[in-house]
């Protein structure tokens, strides 16, 4: 069986986050680190590949120094990494990632792909379906749970919704977006961090650089910010809404004197 | 693509169990007041499902003027590939020039499937929808390029941290998932009708449609926090579940509901259908009380909105006294129960 991750090197928000005068994110000023949803994925694969013995791709699309989530993938216990990089794909909205990804697929074999549900920077969970689309395969969104049966050549998910969960099978290949409560991620081992770097024994790098003409079956209209319908009109620092009064008095009863005369004057009581 | 077809704002009128979901009521709102600023007034839900025509009543009465229905047994419960070849169908043949959906866990499925399917933009998890210009400002020089009556899409990024405005100038129609619980109904019209067009594509198995093996309901007697007027939200600040009891009593005597922040719910004290903030609900009640929340970014995301902010926090740096309206630095445990005592005395006397 064969499983693709999908994983995103997002900024750890936790940093803060910065603009370029532009408008637009700049990332090189913010610590990098793999998506959590992404990871949780990985981590699903990652079983698959204990249980079944499953080859475990991971693929991102990215800048070169995407390269370091590859790596922390294989660390982890995937067998190859694929970074799709070039600067005609820079400026992609979700559309054009999607059908930039898909067209790096196409080139490889899959009965399983699995993408976080959303990425930390973004939050949009769009990328993952809309490859689905792009692929022409289904798509169950919102996995907690990832079973396969091989010889069926089904996948069951258990499928998170508000207020339920639907066990939800499709026929393979299927793309699947995974939730973060899929699993704690593994660590990478020592030796895996070390064979991470380590040639394969053909001489080849474990992970493999593609560019836009490695990409099957996409048209240049489809990609990077020329091929992105939604475009950004502004771009800004969230404006906080302004403080009202904040009182330090002595006692309690004071206190509780002071939020009832508010209740009161606003008609609440 | 000829932009000038797609006409009409549309709204993907969700149900679940034939039962309308509170979220296409509030995308009829704002639908009605975006077609206000557009040539072409009328307002479509699109509902979809198995047995629902009984359903279009409610939309006519909270602002839809038509309401194209998609019946067939195979919309009986959400699967991806019917209800998307349902919806892309239906902007096949309609053309509208802004469909809203739902960021839902079905909503968040659907919209960006249907986006691809018809090859346009979608943004995420809006929180504001206005018509305007693209570029905001004109290029000078070139002031014939700027597109009017464009739908801008301003959302979230980041956990909160940034706030991105969106437009989709060259591709219909302009799509847009919207944050469930930030757009205002309509106060409901009794009797109102809506123009009713039966819609079927035709549904056949491919490749693509998946089986429901079971379908399990998370049995929960937890209030809707999004739907209550008064919130009494407690943090880790609280510091036990036990000593949520100071704030049961409180909520009760303002027939309030009792909500949390995320530290609360990772803490295991109170279940996740309770939180407020960019991973939980959002909410805009009438009163908000914030007691022992310190007001991280995520959680102030989640009840900025709200009429009136009361916070209540030890800590006199807290971020949450930046939102507050009225904000009390002080023991909780002193302040709360006392507060419910006067509170009570307060509404006994009127």
């Amino acid at each position: 069986m064969k499983v693709v991750v999908c994983v995103k090197q997002v900024p750890d928000t936790k940093g803060g986050v910065k603009f370029k005068p532009d408008g637009t994110l700049d990332r090189n000023a913010m610590l990098a680190i793999m998506n959590p949803d992404d990871k949780a994925g990985l981590e699903a694969a990652l079983k698959l590949k204990d249980e079944y013995g499953a080859e475990v791709t991971v693929v991102t699309m990215g800048l070169p120094k995407a390269d370091a989530v590859l790596r922390e993938a294989i660390a982890m216990g995937a067998d190859k990494g694929i970074l799709v990089t070039d600067r005609v794909l820079g400026g992609a909205d979700t559309w054009a990632t999607s059908s930039t990804i898909a067209g790096a697929l196409r080139n490889l074999d899959y009965d399983l792909i699995i993408t976080g549900r959303q990425a930390i920077d973004g939050d949009t969970a769009q990328v993952g379906p809309q490859i689905s689309e792009h692929l022409h395969i289904p798509v169950i969104s919102y996995a907690e749970e990832i079973k396969v049966d091989e010889k069926a050549g089904t996948v069951t998910v258990k499928r998170q919704f508000e207020d339920r969960y639907h066990m939800v099978e499709a026929k393979m290949p299927c793309l699947v977006t995974a939730l973060s409560e899929l699993g704690e991620p593994r660590y990478m081992t020592p030796g895996g961090i070390f064979g991470a770097f380590e040639k394969n024994e053909d001489g080849s790098d474990k992970v493999t650089v593609w560019g836009r003409n490695d990409l099957k079956d996409v048209d240049d209209s489809n990609i990077g910010l020329k091929g992105s319908p939604t475009v950004i009109a502004k771009a800004s620092d969230k404006v906080k809404k302004g403080a009202g009064e904040k009182v330090v008095l002595d006692t309690p009863e004071e206190s509780v004197d002071y939020i009832v005369s508010k209740l009161v004057e606003k008609h609440v009581v | 693509m000829s932009l000038e077809e797609y006409k009409g704002v549309f709204i993907f009128a969700q149900q679940v169990d034939n039962e309308i979901s509170s979220i296409a009521l509030e995308l009829l709102g704002k639908a009605r007041n975006l077609a206000e600023s557009l040539d072409e007034k009328k307002v479509t839900a699109v509902l979809i499902g198995s047995d629902v025509k009984g359903l279009t009543g409610t939309l006519a009465e909270y602002g839809a003027d038509r309401v194209i229905v998609v019946d067939d047994p195979a919309l009986k419960d959400y699967r991806t590939e019917p209800y998307t070849h349902a919806l892309a169908s239906v902007v096949n043949e309609f053309k509208p020039e802004i469909l809203l959906v739902g960021a839902t866990a079905i909503g968040r499925d659907l919209g960006p499937r249907v986006s691809s399917r018809v090859h346009t933009g979608l943004t995420a998890d809006c929180t504001s929808l206005e018509i305007g210009d693209f570029p905001l400002v004109a290029v000078p020089g070139q002031e014939d390029k700027q597109k009017h009556k464009q739908l801008l899409m301003t959302r979230p990024a980041f956990g909160g941290n940034t706030i991105a405005t969106i437009a989709c100038p060259d591709f219909r129609p302009q799509m847009a998932t919207v944050r469930p619980g930030v757009m205002q109904k309509i106060e409901p019209k009794k009797g109102a009708t809506a123009e009713i067009v039966e819609y079927n594509p035709g549904f056949e198995e491919n490749n693509c449609y998946t089986k429901i093996l079971e379908i399990v309901k998370a049995v929960s007697d937890v209030a809707d926090i999004s739907e209550a007027k008064i919130l009494v939200s407690g943090g880790r600040g609280v510091g036990s579940p036990e000593n949520f009891k100071l704030l049961d009593d409180l909520a009760a005597v303002l027939h309030g509901t009792v909500s949390c922040s995320r530290a609360v719910v990772d803490s295991g004290w109170k279940p996740k259908d309770l939180q407020v903030g960019q991973t939980g609900k959002t909410v805009r009640p009438h009163v908000y009380f914030a007691i022992g929340i310190s007001g991280a970014i995520q959680h102030v995301a989640g009840m900025e909105e709200s009429d009136i902010i009361i916070a209540i926090n030890k800590d006199e740096n807290a971020p949450i006294f930046d939102v507050a309206d009225y904000g009390v630095v002080g023991d909780l445990n002193k302040i709360v129960p006392l507060l419910t005592k006067k509170l009570q005395e307060t509404i006994a006397n009127k």
